[in-house]
């Protein structure tokens, strides 16, 4: 593969262990802050001007070198929040009720470690031993109204309304990254270093949202706020490319691991702006940087409630594919993430200032 | 000396050693219990035999105390464009599989998960509800290359989750099935080395008994132990768990009651525990015991056995949780059993029909 001129933005050391701070932080739906923290200690001292809205977005500009005519604004969204729990009823002596925030299947639950809340004590969401079900029970997946968070014994510091998350840590496997909460914390640690390496030609308007797995709250008033003439959504889509049980072809991948960042051309809510995508591809086309069409179909992103507001902002979603989001352990390659990084900082060096004056 | 039982624990559920492939685990055992010896060796088919003589004249009676080393796990059944199928060793609930993270003993361990596909990938049956295992996939995070070249086909795989520290000295994670009875004994070998006992002790963490009980009838078979106690855990109380068959959890151990159980064993093991204030509970087990006691018991000419248990919550998942508390009191039970036991103690052993 040639050598290609804009990607200077390379994935070392340093944004690896971002990477691994954000993953491990917890931040379910409605309770972001610890990602806020991060984030702001990280571009603080880089950006223009930062603010906390009213829903606890983070809403940063970095504005480019204007000659003359205004500056394209560029609206950079990720969605700071992961699903995880809430505790809901404390039934004595350590056992607690809870319920899912985001959508989760119940059925990854079962068997795992997990922290509760501001002090992250450990817990387990335990299972009746194989030992005491009889075969009939064990054909119906134990569901939610029976599983509990056991942190021990005689534990009295936990409320109600604690969060909780998977207990994961970051790991490396291999080509591999696996962690909690890729989803979105790749697009986080993305978006920072785009705000780091922010390019000059267009005004970039950083929105690193709430609420996006309880309905993409936070991004709907971030782009009210920020009114930007276009937007892209960073974010991690699945990628289903495991093989099909009886081994006939998988055709329903949605995307798949090692193929480069995904590019949407249209999901269940949101018809990307042409232009935006053409314009994504042929950057990849010409600097050799890997990317993939993700299958057109259901999900969807930020893109969903931004490109809706005031009079329409034109949109586009880029994605890290990544596998088992929403479970205890997603994971997602290193090089995809690389070349999301790479593509959509040299979609934005490249970006026409008249993108949108032509033909969709 | 005891406050090293939690990091040998915490050791000991981190090693690997599933049943028929005990050897990484029984080394660590092998380091604990060789200070604490006179003899250790290792019987023909991998249980760890370590004998701590009595001061008795000999011929000195015995008493086997058998706590199995061995784990529940899985084995590569094939190798399908870079992600794993698996089996099972031991019983599990496939309900609790998807998700967890795993180690795969290829050419060199792979740490993994064991992850549930897509609906739109598995046939129209198994869309919804619990997904058999046989549709479950391990993922390692490696290229179909590099998984060709690192796994194959009988490759074991083990539980990964991590050693977590809960409230009220409690402790989570795999193996603890039965490590932590492993600690137990390692426990009452540490009192026994300050105090005076008559017999002899054997020591034994046996192999396989999560399969065949291999362990458990070779070595008694071989040690012809005089007594014959099995240490394992048993079902705590907690969420989803039927109270008649669970016993409280950091509440003192269980002492075994039924047919795999010497009445007269279970007499005096109480009397002790009531003596030196141990809390207890009771277990009944009405017929097959689940522990290597029904193995040990029909030995050779047979053996007088007894069955003591350690409360555990969920057990056979990678988050089974014990009490400190209650290893440790069981370990002193059996120390203070053995230093009480006199050189003509089976003299008068008998039934009291």
């Amino acid at each position: 593969m040639p050598q290609t001129k804009s990607t200077s933005l390379k994935i070392g050391a340093a944004q690896l262990r971002l990477l691994e701070r954000l993953s491990n932080a917890c931040a379910v739906s409605g309770d972001e802050g610890e990602v806020r923290k991060i984030v702001l200690e990280e571009i603080r001292p880089i950006a223009d001007d930062v603010k906390i809205d009213a829903l606890g977005n983070i809403l940063a500009v970095k504005r480019g070198l204007a000659g003359g005519a205004p500056l394209l604004k560029v609206m950079l969204d990720a969605h700071m929040d992961e699903v995880g729990f809430m505790i809901i009823q404390d039934e004595g002596d350590g056992i607690y009720r809870f319920d899912t925030v985001g959508g989760m299947d119940e059925r990854q639950l079962v068997g795992k470690s997990v922290l509760v809340g501001k002090d992250h004590l450990p817990g387990v969401i335990g299972a009746k031993a194989v030992h005491l079900t009889r075969p009939e029970e064990r054909k119906t997946p134990i569901s939610l109204d029976v599983l509990r968070i056991d942190v021990g014994p005689g534990s009295n510091k936990i409320k109600i309304g604690d969060w909780a998350v998977f207990a994961t840590r970051f790991q490396r496997l291999g080509p591999s990254l696996v962690g909690k909460a890729l989803d979105d914390r790749l697009g986080v640690a993305t978006l920072i270093e785009l705000l780091k390496h922010a390019p000059p030609n267009i005004d970039l308007l950083a929105a690193f949202t709430v609420q996006e797995e309880l309905g993409l709250r936070g991004a709907r008033v971030a782009a009210y706020a920020l009114d930007p003439d276009l937007a892209i959504a960073i974010d991690s889509t699945p990628a289903n490319d495991l093989p099909m049980w009886d081994g006939s072809e998988n055709a329903a991948y949605n995307t798949r691991l090692d193929a480069g960042p995904a590019l949407y051309i249209a999901d269940s809510s949101t018809l990307s702006d042409p232009r935006l995508v053409r314009h994504l591809a042929q950057t990849g086309d010409a600097l050799h940087i890997p990317y993939q069409f993700r299958q057109p179909g259901g999900g969807g992103t930020d893109a969903g409630a931004i490109h809706r507001q005031r009079l329409g902002v034109p949109s586009v979603s880029v994605s890290v594919p990544g596998r088992y989001a929403h479970t205890a352990a997603g994971m997602a390659r290193l090089q995809d993430w690389q070349h999301t990084l790479a593509l959509l900082h040299a979609a934005l060096e490249r970006l026409p200032a008249d993108i949108l004056s032509v033909e969709r | 000396m005891s406050n090293s039982l939690t990091p040998l624990l915490k050791s000991l559920i981190t090693a690997s050693g599933l049943s028929g492939f005990e050897t990484p685990v029984r080394s660590l055992i092998q380091a604990a219990w060789e200070p604490l010896a006179d003899e250790v060796s290792v019987s023909r088919v991998g249980s760890l035999h370590a004998l701590r003589r009595g001061q008795a004249p000999e011929p000195r009676p015995s008493i086997l105390l058998a706590a199995h080393m061995d784990a529940i796990g899985f084995m590569v059944t094939a190798v399908v464009d870079g992600f794993l199928r698996f089996t099972r060793i031991g019983g599990h609930d496939p309900r609790v599989l998807p998700g967890q993270a795993v180690t795969v003993f290829g050419r060199q361990p792979l740490p993994g998960y064991i992850v549930q596909p897509p609906a739109r990938l598995l046939p129209a049956h198994a869309q919804e509800g619990t997904l058999p295992m046989e549709f479950l996939w391990i993922d390692v995070g490696l290229s179909p290359a590099e998984v060709a070249r690192m796994a194959r086909v009988g490759d074991v795989v083990a539980f990964a989750q991590p050693p977590l520290d809960t409230a009220s000295e409690t402790l989570c994670g795999h193996s603890l099935d039965n490590r932590a009875s492993v600690v137990v004994v390692t426990h009452c070998l540490e009192l026994l080395h300050s105090r005076p006992h008559a017999w002899d002790v054997l020591a034994v963490a046996t192999v396989q008994e999560e399969e065949t009980m291999l362990g458990a009838v070779s070595s008694a078979y071989q040690l012809r132990p005089s007594l014959a106690v099995a240490i394992d855990v048993t079902h705590a109380a907690g969420p989803g768990s039927p109270a008649h068959r669970t016993y409280p959890l950091g509440k003192g151990p269980a002492l075994g009651w039924g047919p795999n159980v010497h009445p007269r064993l279970f007499k005096d093991f109480k009397h002790i525990a009531e003596s030196q204030e141990i809390p207890f509970s009771i277990e009944v087990m009405p017929h097959h015991s689940g522990t290597d006691a029904y193995g040990m018991q029909v030995a050779a000419e047979g053996i007088p056995t007894m069955v003591l248990s350690i409360p555990l919550r969920y057990m056979h998942t990678p988050v089974e949780m014990v009490s400190l508390k209650d290893i440790r009191r069981l370990g002193r039970l059996l120390a203070e059993f053995i230093a009480q036991l006199t050189p003509d103690y089976m003299t008068a052993f008998s039934w009291e029909d």
